[in-house]
């Protein structure tokens, strides 16, 4: 079972001071303090694990937002920060004795600039929102999870969210050019802006994908681009997985880079294509989805040459989008392969291992070697432009020892993923659900110094702690860190 | 001091008693404040380790020459996309570099706009922190977001956090073809104006610059008969004349651009680079008076010869600038870098601090103390 930081019991029992200290700062019904309010709270996208937090609150301005951790910081409680709680690694999950501070009030888009190709928003505005404001100009935002319907820019920002056309386009990392952002101290710190790069650190870098354990993101200035004039998408059916992951390693030597490039195994097709009637053959054993975009002339172009190398691969189907209707009824198959597979199963556990995509056959070996070993069905979808895996684990909580079984299964997987030069999390975050897997990743020194870096940030290690590395660790004072010749420092800190 | 491999690096910094400048390929030690600190040559660690073509990375030692690095990339079709910039000349130094100092410096060229600056393209990173601690970083995926992002980190950190000793860097296949659209204007306003328009369409516009009294240029990079399509949609964009530049000159148009060829004339003067919101920079430019300029980035960067003592900064509302060339005194007097309000400061020597806490590497390179 999952072990958080012991809870602080002096801070438990200054509960109702604490709401009463925050109702200062904040409106009163901006702090939940009732079980029922904050029952919504419990758990984020991982909802396997659940704890009630201490308290809620919804700050609006930033200054409030100041003020709280302010607050947290000079009476030491600790503050788990939520966007919508789409997290799939638990990121938002609750501490006991924490604060969780939800942002979602934060929903305003401050300024829209297609002069400069860049929009600022509060970090609670939706990914898909940012679209939805450009897109009357031809504009949109990028990055494009999944989830992006609910999740928001501020989330985005702490998981480096990527989406089936990250191939192409980049990460958030690549696609936000500022932030302005809240230290545990309350100190308010703005990085970058309209231009590009920032001077000095490159602390946006180290923001993008911290998982909330750095600082509060309070305000996003994202890059937008104008769309694409034709968008299309084929769909190819092997009789192998290795086969539609030759034709990947080929699309790819071949100097092609589509907009997405997706892959599904036949449990997923077939999950798939009975929830949505994408019209998905159903006798292959691997399916690609390529998209390509651009000026029509290109689009045909490089279709006619990645049919070519499809058909070298021996592809026993081949179909091209008719249309815009067509192309989204492709990805909506895809798209909704989580909900699909939720059909099927009464719980499913999604994995997020990212392999050089030539290992992609092994793997796939691997998981099935899995799954009878522990007894578990498993559907698999892959971003295999990116070699970023999605094993889908079935399994019913239900059913005594199925859980425990499931996170053995995933956690098998995810060892696999590092053993062939791949790692854990290629765009869900460690969270709580990888945090005991590190080790497989980094040794003491790696681990180490990514502590220090979040003790620069914050030294009393109140901003979700628990999450992303398997131990705590005691800031030294700045400048006096005395070096430790590889021996284990602070024994007696608690290890979970 | 010359360390044969990374244990050796461990060890000669495990045991220092002196800071270190850090020295790969020696090409870009006139940037950044002056260092004064024992030299340590990271030059052993040259080698290119490993290469993928279809997974569209390489692996190599920090101090690898980038030429080495475009030539063996070329011969696969492929690039690093960043465009990395030549400052030999500007600089006075050998060669462009190595990889490692492209990184530190986070470079970029004119494809900046489109295909982001070194630190969109770094993956993972190996090398030796201030406590003599072998640290690797990231990984040979594309994809990753376990752990801190501390490859990225290191990008434009001049040498100060840790001793790089090898790199691992994302590729993208190279356009097929490229061309150039010059368009002859009146002056800066109205070309940010018509670059901005250009870059407002789905032309995919690679590069776009200005150059005084000359006017301003669109790069298009493709397939063929993508780039010709593309380039009626410029076209139809900005409504003024243009003429096209083919293939070969684009190419060295645009080498000229990203290496500041302009300014290498200026022998005394100090040269600034300065980031700012594109649509700022005619103001900018306005407020200097009589200087010697051009801008890339659609406006969004602009390179600068004005009087060593002259301070650019006053200036500048949104950005920063650099002191990219300038004799010891000014880079002394003047700070180097933008200076930072006090709390991302100390939040910045905190991190120095957590990579390098007695402070061996590169003293003072970018700020005082960092």
């Amino acid at each position: 079972m999952l072990r958080m930081p012991e809870p602080d019991h002096s801070v438990l029992a200054r509960r109702s001071e604490i709401a009463a200290a925050l109702r200062r700062i904040v409106p009163h019904e901006a702090v939940i303090d009732s079980a029922i309010q904050m029952r919504p709270y419990e758990s984020d996208g991982l909802t396997a694990y659940k704890q009630m937090p201490m308290l809620v609150v919804l700050p609006q301005t930033t200054a409030q937002v100041s003020e709280i951790l302010n607050y947290a910081h000079a009476n030491t409680i600790k503050v788990v920060p939520r966007g919508a709680g789409t997290s799939l690694s638990g990121g938002a999950l609750p501490l006991e004795d924490g604060i969780l501070l939800g942002l979602a009030k934060f929903n305003r888009v401050i300024d829209i600039d297609f002069a400069n190709r860049c929009v600022v928003v509060q970090p609670g505005v939706t990914n898909l929102a940012i679209t939805k404001a450009v897109e009357h100009e031809g504009f949109s935002y990028a990055p494009d999870p999944s989830s992006q319907i609910a999740c928001t820019i501020g989330g985005n920002v702490a998981e480096n969210s990527g989406g089936v056309h990250c191939l192409k386009y980049g990460l958030t990392t690549n696609n936000i050019l500022g932030l302005e952002m809240v230290l545990i101290t309350g100190e308010v710190i703005r990085l970058g802006g309209k231009h590009l790069d920032a001077e000095g650190y490159d602390l946006l870098g180290v923001m993008t994908g911290s998982e909330g354990l750095l600082g509060i993101v309070t305000e996003v200035t994202v890059r937008i681009i104008k769309k694409p004039e034709t968008a299309r998408a084929v769909l190819i059916g092997f009789p192998t997985s290795v086969a539609a992951g030759q034709c990947v390693a080929d699309v790819i030597s071949a100097g092609i880079i589509p907009a997405g490039m997706e892959m599904m195994d036949k449990p997923a097709i077939h999950a798939a294509e009975a929830f949505v009637n994408a019209g998905y053959p159903l006798d292959v054993e691997a399916l690609l989805i390529v998209e390509l975009d651009g000026p029509q002339v290109e689009v045909d172009d490089l279709l006619t040459r990645v049919e070519k190398i499809a058909r070298a691969n021996r592809a026993k189907t081949l179909r091209v989008s008719m249309g815009e209707d067509e192309r989204l009824l492709f990805w909506a198959g895809r798209k909704a392969a989580f909900p699909a597979v939720g059909r099927i199963s009464p719980d499913y556990m999604c994995m997020d291992g990212t392999i050089p995509r030539k290992r992609l056959p092994e793997v796939l070996a691997g998981i099935a070697r899995f799954s009878k070993k522990h007894d578990l069905a498993v559907a698999n979808v892959f971003h295999a432009g990116d070699g970023n895996l999605h094993p889908l684990i079935l399994f019913d909580a239900n059913k005594e020892g199925e859980l425990a079984r499931a996170e053995e299964f995933g956690a098998d997987i995810l060892r696999l993923c590092v053993k062939v030069g791949g790692v854990l999390t290629g765009e869900h975050g460690v969270g709580v659900e990888k945090r005991d897997l590190m080790s497989t990743m980094f040794n003491e020194a790696d681990m180490e110094q990514q502590l220090r870096i979040k003790c620069a940030f914050d030294s009393k290690n109140l901003l979700n702690p628990g999450k992303v590395f398997p131990t705590l660790h005691a800031c030294a004072e700045q400048g006096r860190l005395i070096v430790r010749g590889g021996n284990l420092p602070h024994p007696h800190l608690p290890r979970f | 001091m010359k360390p044969r491999d990374i244990t050796q690096l461990a060890e000669a910094i495990k045991s220092a008693s002196v800071p270190f400048e850090l020295i790969g390929a020696g090409t870009k030690r006139t940037l950044g404040r002056p260092v004064n600190a024992t030299p340590l040559d990271l030059s052993a660690f040259n080698k290119i380790i490993d290469y993928e073509p279809e997974e569209l990375i390489f692996e190599c030692g920090a101090a690898t020459k980038l030429t080495d690095i475009q030539k063996l990339l070329k011969k696969h079709g492929q690039m690093l996309a960043f465009e990395p910039p030549d400052f030999s000349q500007l600089l006075g130094s050998e060669h462009a570099g190595s990889i490692g100092g492209a990184l530190m410096c986070n470079a970029s060229g004119p494809r900046r706009l489109k295909a982001g600056a070194a630190r969109d393209h770094i993956l993972g990173v190996a090398g030796v922190n201030g406590s003599g601690e072998i640290i690797k970083a990231g990984a040979r995926v594309v994809k990753n977001v376990t752990g801190y992002d501390v490859p990225r980190l290191l990008a434009g950190s001049y040498g100060t956090l840790m001793a790089l000793t090898s790199v691992i860097f994302k590729v993208l296949p190279a356009p097929e073809t490229e061309e150039t659209l010059h368009v002859k204007c009146k002056d800066l306003p109205q070309a940010v104006a018509l670059m901005a328009l250009a870059l407002q369409t789905s032309a995919e516009v690679s590069a776009a610059a200005f150059v005084p009294r000359q006017g301003f240029y669109l790069r298009l990079e493709g397939i063929a008969a993508s780039v010709a399509y593309r380039r009626e949609m410029v076209v139809k964009a900005i409504t003024i004349k243009s003429e096209l530049l083919p293939e070969v000159q684009s190419r060295l148009l645009w080498a000229g651009l990203r290496d500041a060829a302009a300014l290498w004339k200026h022998q005394r003067k100090a040269i600034w680079r300065v980031s700012l919101p594109p649509t700022d920079a005619p103001r900018f430019l306005a407020s200097l008076g009589d200087v010697d300029y051009f801008c890339d980035w659609a406006g969004g960067l602009v390179w600068l010869a004005v009087e060593p003592q002259r301070d650019v900064r006053k200036h500048l509302k949104h950005g920063h600038a650099m002191v990219f060339r300038a004799n010891p005194a000014t880079r002394e007097t003047l700070e180097v870098f933008q200076p930072q309000p006090a709390g991302l400061r100390a939040l910045s020597s905190r991190v120095k601090l957590a990579f390098d806490p007695k402070g061996l590497f590169n003293p003072g390179r970018m700020y005082k103390g960092i």
